[in-house]
């Protein structure tokens, strides 16, 4: 974990480059949701895929599995982000007391 | 066995793991009971989400709104799987790393103002109870229909499991109950979707039989759009539900709501990190998704079975319609319930079903000698519950279908007391009248909060207000316009101050419910009664539904508007702001 640059330079550069992961999925979502599910399903309709419209299919299906395929590629871009930045969480034992504040260590 | 001895069979097992389960993880403390110790694996907590997420509504409903209005449906099919991934990019692993109980303790704390945290907890009640009074309705109905109990022993039924896991075993109980609700819900929708795509495609994976060939080599959906298209009605695969920006609006406003819903929310308190809270919602959106890409294919095979159950031959022709002495049983079933109609209009002792909106199919229906549709009455909720039925399939799957709606209905109440419960003893009593409540007391006053949930959710159950209807559409707005922006203000915005939000919320839960009561006349449908009758608005009623993603708008327009004329946010609330968007530090 590089100490050199302070707490709050490090979370300002964390912040930004998860604004841009996050930028770049939201966008997929738009693009095969609203927009080949709603705005362009008709263009899309013209081509078959199987026994399927392609417009019907990314409306009823294909949206779903890339919204599936969306949150595990933000993990995975996340984690490395973590990484990255030095933000990644030590690995704990699930706390079985009643510690009511699991976040209340303040990073020195 | 019949049918009748299965369900008292399979119910009753799965009823019993329930109660098991409950005695077996009894909460001790309050962090077990609000937040299950925070020690649940990431694929454990997707599970018990996917069953909180997934409600009646979903199970029985969905695929029955979709059957009948096809490629529009799809608005549900998109809006409530791409909510979630709102929720898993935009608050989930903020709102874990923030790391307390309730959502409205975070909006209290981050807004460093007693107001805000009691407006939040208003409106999480009030969301949440009118959830939770369509989820005991639907417990009550599915009882009575097939265990053949008037509906209050079925809702004294359903009141007396929930009362038993959820008050004993807090989000402890509840988390592992759901998980084994969501295995039961699952295996209950995929099975007859299974077994149906078998049927007619050959094919047993339900999402590949929908694209698949019937045994006659037509695509099935193009079977189905001329099917449909024959009989008046609009073509399948491309009949939309209004205009494109409705269709978009609609979207939007069932990704919203969803995402702002507190039983939701605070399943991902319950994980032992931010990366777990990251992961659980990619594996919560696996299990939900296996739902809802079963979803289209059963709505699709449904109508097909439907249509050529009751058109058996050409249309036009004498012989072509289904005689009315010859309906098969479950026609007679559901026919005594009332949500199956049928009139011979036209005195031939045959059933005609097709659009008779539809002016130059009218034309030519009357010339066959039809005068008007006879199917009066089809009840887009008993799409589900009759598909085996209508695909004459086994007794013990039609038994499944009721056990998995049951289960998608105790599980979604269960996390919505949970909710409530949680919202008043730690919010309202520790958080603002009482800050100095024992642990113990704390967690007996959850629990006599529960209990009075359900009591109430009991009562309005046995008395349905007229309005229930009306209501979801409320508890939808508010979700969408209230709680969804706060939070996403509250975690990316740090200018965003105290009044901001205040005025955020009250603005767009005010424009929300001046707009909902307005449309009283469209939205307070009478006669809904069965199991969806929290969904029939959705469909009828487009415009209030759609309404949520204006007031999240206008929440978040006033909220900077206001926000940019007061003054900064105190230091600690930035501080919080900083701490929480960045995991392990």
């Amino acid at each position: 974990m590089a100490d050199t640059k302070s707490l709050s330079e490090r979370r300002q550069a964390y912040w930004r480059d998860n604004i841009r992961i996050m930028a770049w999925l939201m966008a997929v979502w738009f693009i095969v949701s609203y927009g080949c599910g709603i705005f362009l399903v008709e263009p899309l309709n013209k081509i078959s895929l199987g026994g399927y419209k392609l417009g019907f299919w990314m409306a009823q299906q294909g949206s779903i599995y890339v919204f599936v395929i969306l949150i595990f590629v933000y993990v995975r871009l996340m984690n490395q982000l973590d990484e990255k930045h030095g933000f990644a969480e030590a690995e704990t034992t699930p706390s079985t007391s009643s510690d009511t504040e699991p976040n209340s260590k303040e990073d020195a | 066995m019949d049918v009748k001895t299965w369900t008292y069979l399979i119910v009753g097992i799965t009823f019993a793991a329930y109660i098991g389960i409950a005695i077996w993880s009894r909460a001790k403390s309050t962090n077990e009971f609000y937040v299950a110790g925070g020690g649940v694996s990431p694929i454990a907590n997707g599970m018990a989400t996917a069953a909180d997420w997934m409600s009646a509504a979903s199970f029985i409903s969905m695929a029955g709104l979709i059957a009948f209005s096809g490629y529009g449906g799809s608005v549900f099919l998109m809006g409530w799987t791409g909510g979630y991934v709102l929720l898993a990019l935009l608050l989930a692993p903020y709102l874990r790393k923030y790391g307390k109980f309730t959502v409205p303790e975070f909006i209290g704390e981050r807004f460093y103002s007693k107001t805000a945290r009691v407006v939040a907890v208003a409106c999480l009640i009030i969301i949440s109870v009118t959830y939770v009074i369509g989820q005991m309705k639907g417990v009550g109905v599915a009882f009575s229909r097939f265990l053949e109990t008037d509906y209050n022993t079925g809702l004294f039924i359903g009141m007396g499991i929930v009362f038993f896991y959820a008050v004993l075993g807090g989000m402890k109980g509840i988390t592992y109950t759901q998980i084994v609700q969501y295995v039961v819900l699952i295996f209950a929708y995929t099975v007859p979707a299974v077994f149906i795509s078998l049927q007619l495609t050959g094919n047993p994976i339900p999402q590949l039989g929908l694209g698949g060939e019937l045994a006659d080599g037509t695509p099935l959906l193009a079977k189905l759009d001329q099917v449909v298209k024959d009989l008046g009605f609009g073509e399948y695969t491309t009949s939309s539900m209004g205009s494109k920006l409705n269709m978009f609006a609609y979207t939007l406003s069932l990704m919203i709501g969803p995402a702002g819903l507190p039983h939701v929310i605070i399943r991902f308190f319950t994980v032992p990190k931010v990366s777990d809270a990251r992961l659980s919602a990619g594996w919560a959106l696996v299990f939900i998704a296996i739902l809802y890409t079963t979803a289209p294919a059963v709505a699709a095979m449904a109508r097909l079975n439907l249509s050529e159950t009751i058109q058996t031959g050409k249309i036009g022709s004498a012989e072509g319609n289904l005689e009315y002495e010859q309906r098969p049983e479950w026609f007679q079933n559901w026919e005594k319930t009332g949500l199956l109609g049928f009139e011979d209009k036209n005195g031939d002792n045959r059933i005609q079903y097709y659009n008779d909106q539809n002016e130059a199919f009218a034309a030519k229906a009357a010339e066959y000698g039809w005068k008007g549709n006879e199917m009066t009455q089809v009840d887009k909720d008993i799409i589900v519950l009759a598909n085996p039925e209508i695909a004459k399939l086994p007794g013990w799957v039609i038994a499944l279908v009721v056990a998995g709606g049951l289960a998608a209905a105790l599980s979604t109440a269960a996390g919505l007391l949970l909710a409530i419960s949680s919202a008043i003893s730690h919010d309202l009593l520790k958080g603002i009248l009482k800050p100095e409540i024992s642990e113990k007391d704390e967690l007996n006053a959850s629990r006599v909060a529960m209990v009075g949930a359900i009591i109430l959710a009991g009562y309005f159950g046995l008395n349905p207000p007229d309005f229930a209807a009306g209501t979801v559409a409320i508890a939808f707005g508010l979700a969408a316009s209230s709680i969804f922006p706060v939070l996403m203000l509250g975690i990316f915005s740090k200018r965003m101050n105290r009044q901001g939000a205040i005025a955020g919320m009250i603005a767009g839960l005010g424009i929300t419910l001046l707009y909902v009561f307005q449309h009283k006349g469209i939205m307070f449908i009478p006669g809904t009664s069965f199991l969806g009758s929290m969904d029939e608005n959705w469909f009828f009623g487009i415009t209030p539904n759609a309404f949520g993603a204006v007031g999240a708008i206008v929440n978040f327009a006033v909220a900077f508007a206001v926000s940019s004329n007061t003054e900064a946010p105190p230091e600690e609330a930035v501080e919080l702001v900083e701490r929480i968007r960045t995991p392990g530090d």
